[in-house]
């Protein structure tokens, strides 16, 4: 969504100068208002919904550089008619899944008995995930069940996974799981 | 939910049960709070007082896994003081019809058992048929074989001394509890019954949910507003993830997955397709051969239906793939492969032990992620020597929400559309993204070297991206659905021809000829001539605007339904039974409101009007619910490790029906001294599920940092431990420590004379990070789970607490 700058100070404004002196004894209204112009200036808001609980609460992101760099701040969407602005705590805490030096970005791989990860690139282990699928899915695909049924099913592999997927994530992967034949397809919706 | 989150605020009474709303659904919260602004009641039910009870009006303690005995009793209160909406029972449920004479109930059992299956024979609890086959009904209700009379005698043994001796609720707090929630079953009232896994993680779970849908159907609270049976879930997508059929049991759009049993379509459809002899049953499911064949056309758009549909892998009847069973076989070396997808199962799996042991019998495993995780590092993990783990891992990393595009399903159905924020951070992708790339690859293997059966790889629709791009607007479009051959039907009273590549407006126009396409037919609608889920319009008629509809904001399946069952709302002439918060209302020939189940005229209209349950066979409201697996009425049985040495209700102690396994990680503990407490599994506001994305953010780590169980002072004192100190917990699967919060928010309860102790404990945390701050709470949890859904009863086990 593309918020309408000027207007959108105009609402920060008035909210500033009603709390301006809430009880404090002193006055933060100027380095509120540079606040709310630091997150302003140079970004683009884009409307999101938070990826925890299922409440569906309305997030708005600002992103730096016009929009072009990283996200600089998350806060709930005041127009969204389920939390109205409001934001639990991990909701408020979404800014920290995009800047945050733990995540893990390169591609690992772990081989037999190794102690260690090592990186691969995504050509690397895509490739050679492939053949294994390939390898466990014809050397376990069974055609006939023990009644001469025809069944078309591939045992040796399973899946878990995933409500943290979109809708059209989830979809794509359960035709991907179906047409290799798989039945052990499972999430966290069962548990 | 049959509802949605801000239609709480229109509840007279709001019963929280099984869930602690404040503290893990916090947004819910105020519409919780505003619904108390303007006078609603709150009951809440729990074996713990949290912030959740501390709003309550009433507040009951109850001991983990007597939930159906809380609501036998309240059954039993309702009948035995004549406070149901007889109309409303009448005419909306099943409480008239006539079991035949095979159904039988005794000490514990049903009819049709059969001991070595463990198994019920389900059709002893069909209904008596006229020579028509139309169901015998007394709607006088007082026919001794009438569903009315059978569940009152049923319940007749949950009299409120009994139930307190088991729940170890105080009778004056159940009657405070029943007294107040009974008060909805005035016609203008309605409660909303609001719960989370609290009930499900029950070897009963199933069955608890059935108690509260009697309940809530015997009041007259089902399809109106502040009314209806709540599931507060707990996944941003986990609505929408099972939508898509990201089972093993359900195509997306709840369709069955066939079995060997079912060699073509036909015999598909003939066993999957209900049908009713009541005239005015809408019996919706009848339309299910349309939703499955579109949905072969969604996947295999170049065949004909029978080829698409003998491409679909069977499973063997009777066979469970569920969850615990899935890693069940993988520990019996199974399988040769596995994906943990966007999932962390080392952790979230009941009996982690377990669970982490089976990963070390597979090959090869591929985990997609954005931290580090219990499941992708398990073979480092507490007990494991990497040197002996032939396992081969390979760890993708993912993008966060904001980093990619497409659309999640809150609780309350509603599909709303997220956009990218920032591109991707590092190397990572969306998971669209790596599902395309990947299967491209393995489409390539099997183009060039051929394989076991490569038909169906090779003539699935891939076309799912954009200059090699995953592309969730393509995506979007075939889960709504749109026409493959040129077809003309007939829209409202005109005809309309629609060109193939157009869109299908809704699912009431979806075909079983293969002349459609619909990946997901409750989705069909979302997709139409604009992208309905990115709907951002906040306006509404005064009436929606009475009940905060929301109707032009974002979309909710089906149709953009927002109360479900919502003709139920209103008397057989469509006068809403709460004129100051209508749902729907027939005015002039039409529908006003909400989106009307159906756009038959209110069911007074004997020619044209539909009974108001459209997805039951027979149109009513299941009070008898003969489909489930463990009987048509709630009964109690003991969790399947517990306290107590005797059912007080029968000789059956535990669900004969349960999900068990017999492996030697598979040992359950009941009155047994080395494990005396009970112990319940949950969660806090600042962490989430196993804890990887939490425990890895800063600020939410520093507010909840490690691993505590929560004990009463009586218990602390028994066994000397000081508040903060550390403490071992131990099951038969394993143990683990915690800091001890000794609180009064915990007491112990009197069960049958004795006092049983109960103690708490989060499952978010995970020895990956932070150092020190504990392991997974399912370490203790036994892997037993119910018989109709297989989810594991992690919310009633038996645990020992020491000083560390």
């Amino acid at each position: 969504m593309e918020w309408n700058r000027r207007e959108f100070l105009k609402i920060a404004g008035a909210t500033t100068a009603v709390t301006a002196f809430g009880g404090l004894g002193f006055d933060l209204t100027p380095a509120r208002a540079e606040g709310q112009a630091a997150k302003l200036k140079f970004t683009k808001q884009t409307t999101s919904v938070c990826c925890y609980c299922s409440v569906g609460c309305g997030l708005i992101a600002s992103t730096d550089k016009d929009g072009k760099g990283k996200v600089v701040n998350i806060e709930g969407d005041p127009d969204h008619p389920i939390n109205e602005g409001a934001l639990c705590p991990k909701g408020a805490s979404h800014y920290q899944l995009g800047k945050n030096d733990r995540r893990i970005l390169k591609v690992l791989y772990r081989a037999p008995y190794s102690e260690n990860w090592e990186e691969k690139s995504w050509d690397w282990a895509l490739d050679r995930i492939a053949r294994k699928v390939k390898e466990s899915r014809d050397g376990s695909f069974v055609t006939k069940d023990a009644k001469g049924r025809v069944v078309n099913r591939c045992e040796g592999i399973a899946s878990v996974g995933s409500a943290a997927m979109d809708n059209e994530e989830c979809w794509i992967y359960q035709a991907m799981l179906r047409a290799m034949g798989l039945n052990y397809i499972e999430h966290q919706a069962r548990i | 939910m049959t509802n949605h989150w801000i239609d709480i605020v229109n509840s007279d009474c709001i019963f929280i049960i099984g869930s602690n709303a404040a503290e893990n659904h916090p947004i819910s919260f105020k519409w919780v709070l505003r619904a108390k602004d303007k006078g609603a009641t709150m009951i809440h039910v729990d074996p713990r007082y949290t912030r959740t009870s501390q709003h309550a009006d009433v507040f009951a303690r109850l001991r983990s896994g007597s939930d159906i005995p809380f609501f036998g009793g309240l059954i039993r209160y309702i009948l035995a003081n004549n406070l149901i909406f007889k109309d409303y029972v009448v005419n909306y449920t099943n409480a008239s019809f006539i079991l035949s004479d095979k159904y039988d109930f005794k000490d514990g059992l049903f009819s049709g058992f059969d001991a070595e299956k463990r198994a019920y024979d389900k059709s002893a609890w069909s209904f008596a048929k006229d020579d028509q086959g139309r169901i015998k009904k007394d709607p006088t209700l007082n026919n001794p074989r009438c569903v009315y009379q059978i569940m009152k005698t049923h319940y007749d043994r949950y009299d409120m001394k009994s139930v307190s001796a088991i729940t170890g609720t105080p009778v004056a707090d159940l009657q405070r509890v029943y007294q107040t929630y009974a008060a909805t079953g005035k016609p203008e009232k309605s409660g909303t019954m609001l719960y989370a896994m609290g009930q499900t993680q029950h070897t009963v779970g199933v069955q608890n949910i059935r108690a509260m849908t009697i309940i809530q159907l015997l009041l007259g609270n089902m399809g109106v507003a502040g009314g209806g049976i709540n599931a507060l879930r707990g996944e941003a997508n986990v609505q929408g993830s099972t939508d898509q059929g990201l089972l093993y049991h359900i195509l997306p759009g709840y369709i069955p997955t066939p079995t060997a049993a079912m060699q073509t379509l036909v015999e598909f459809n003939e066993k999957n397709t209900p049908v009713t002899k009541e005239p005015q049953s809408a019996n919706w499911w009848g339309n299910r051969p349309k939703y499955l064949a579109s949905f072969l056309k969604s996947m295999y758009p170049n065949q004909d239906l029978e080829t698409g549909y003998s491409y679909l892998p069977k499973l063997e009847p009777g066979k469970d793939y569920s969850w615990l069973s899935l890693f069940d076989a993988m520990l019996g070396g199974a399988f040769k492969g596995f994906f943990a997808w966007g999932q962390n199962p080392a952790a979230s799996t009941a009996n982690s032990n377990k669970t982490r042991e089976a990963m070390t019998k597979l090959d090869w495993m591929v985990t997609v992620n954005m931290f580090e995780t219990e499941t992708g590092s398990f073979w480092k993990g507490p007990g494991m020597d990497p040197k002996k783990v032939k396992t081969e891992v390979f760890y993708l990393p993912c993008a966060v929400s904001f980093e990619k595009e497409g659309s999640i399903s809150n609780s309350g159905r509603w599909m709303q559309w997220r956009n990218v924020a920032q591109p991707p951070s590092g190397d990572s992708k969306p998971d669209g993204d790596i599902i395309y790339e990947l299967f491209e690859k393995i489409r390539e293997l099997y183009a060039k070297e051929g394989g076991a059966y490569p038909d169906p790889i090779k003539n699935l629709n891939w076309d799912v991206a954009t200059n090699h791009a995953f592309d969730p607007h393509k995506v979007a479009k075939r889960i709504n659905g749109y026409f493959l051959t040129e077809k003309t039907l007939k829209v409202g009273d005109a005809d309309k021809t629609f060109k193939p590549g157009d869109p299908v407006p809704g699912f009431a126009l979806l075909q079983n000829d293969g002349s459609t396409c619909s990946g997901t037919w409750v989705y069909c609608g979302s997709y139409t001539d604009k992208n309905m889920a990115a709907r951002r319009d906040k306006s509404q008629t005064a009436m929606q605007a009475k009940i905060g509809l929301f109707p032009a904001w974002s979309w909710a399946w089906p149709v953009n339904r927002r109360i479900i069952y919502n003709r139920a709302s209103v008397d057989p002439q469509g006068k809403p039974y709460q004129p100051d918060k209508p749902v729907i209302a027939w005015v002039n020939g039409k529908w006003e409101g909400d989106v009307p189940d159906g756009p038959w005229p209110p069911m007074a209209d004997v020619e044209k009007g539909k009974f108001p349950f459209i997805m039951t066979t027979d149109g009513m409201g299941q009070i008898f619910g003969p489909g489930r697996n463990d009987g048509p009425l709630p009964e109690h049985y003991e969790p399947l490790e517990c306290p107590i040495a005797e059912n007080p209700f029968s000789k059956q102690l535990h669900n004969p029906t349960a999900l068990k396994f017999t492996g030697p990680a598979d040992i359950h503990a009941s009155c047994d001294p080395r494990y005396p407490f009970v112990c319940s599994t949950y969660r806090v506001t600042e962490h989430w599920q196993t804890g990887v994305m939490t425990r890895n953010s800063p600020w939410l780590l520093e507010a909840e940092p490690q691993m505590f169980c929560e004990m009463s002072p009586e218990l602390a004192t028994m066994r000397g431990i000081k508040n903060g100190e550390k403490v071992i917990l131990e099951s038969t699967r394993g143990s683990l420590w915690a800091k001890a919060i000794v609180t009064e928010r915990i007491q112990p309860f009197t069960v049958l004379g004795q006092t049983i102790h109960q103690v708490g404990i989060p499952w978010h945390f995970g020895w990956t990070w932070p150092v020190n701050g504990g392991d997974s709470a399912n370490i203790l949890c036994p892997s037993v789970g119910d018989p109709n859904t297989g989810i594991p009863e992690t919310k009633a086990f038996m645990v020992n607490v020491r000083k560390a």
